[in-house]
């Protein structure tokens, strides 16, 4: 037997993207989706993350779960520069139906309409949902 | 395997990690470092303190290559090297230094 590792993966990089749905506490999708993100980083992937629907609420500023038993997790997003998931989008839609603007989030996201969401969903590798 | 501090039993999972960040003290994190057969000088601490202070504000450990460039951007090319980190804690200073530090095990560490 060879020490050939069966799949060669050095230097493949692929495009994802992980699309948060939902809520931020209430289910685990939502941390288990970041700490994806991280390990894909960690993997020097092409990642890219976008919040939508209630999504949006993740990076919302001033969270405070204590009450739920749950760890606030929002600053973990402010850690994503430095792992170099720089491509944070938000959708217009779900933003303005909820009442938020881009001062009330933890990080910079960029802005786009549904459709223009739709064009970079379509351009992607990997797209996984929570 | 627990570790006695002070004549407090302090619990680990099966890797090491404390169960109770809460708990950690520099007198666990000297025994952590004992363990571990690393003597902790000026400059571990340094490393470990920088992680601690970046679990508190981020909420994870974080991994080699983001730990590596956060020390080069706040020390300097010199201590922001894989080959300075891993002089310092041979069995790998993500996981060998954020265990000192009382840190879960860095995400994307496998």
């Amino acid at each position: 037997m060879s020490e050939e590792p069966v799949f060669d993966t050095q230097g493949v990089v692929k495009k994802f993207m992980y699309v948060n749905r939902r809520a931020p506490y209430g289910t685990i999708y939502p941390l288990e989706i970041l700490e994806s993100v991280l390990v894909a980083a960690a993997f020097e992937q092409d990642t890219s993350v976008a919040f939508l629907d209630d999504g949006v609420f993740q990076i919302k500023k001033g969270q405070d779960p204590k009450e739920l038993g749950m760890k606030n997790f929002s600053p973990t997003f402010r850690a994503l520069a430095g792992y170099d998931v720089e491509k944070l989008y938000v959708e217009k839609e779900s933003m303005d139906a909820r009442g938020l603007k881009v001062d009330d989030f933890v990080v910079k996201v960029r802005v786009v309409s549904a459709a223009e969401l739709a064009k970079l969903m379509a351009e992607q590798d990997i797209l996984i949902t929570g | 395997m627990p570790y006695t501090v002070n004549g407090n039993t302090i619990e680990t999972d099966e890797e090491g990690y404390l169960m109770d960040l809460s708990l950690w003290t520099q007198d666990i994190a000297a025994a952590i470092a004992q363990a571990e057969s690393v003597d902790m000088t000026d400059e571990h601490w340094q490393v470990v303190n920088f992680l601690r202070d970046y679990y508190n504000e981020y909420q994870i450990a974080p991994a080699i290559r983001v730990l590596t460039k956060a020390m080069k951007e706040k020390f300097g090319p010199e201590k922001g090297s894989n080959k300075y980190l891993y002089d310092l804690f041979p069995y790998g200073p993500a996981k060998q230094a954020c265990k000192i530090a009382g840190l879960p095990k860095p995400t994307g560490c496998v």
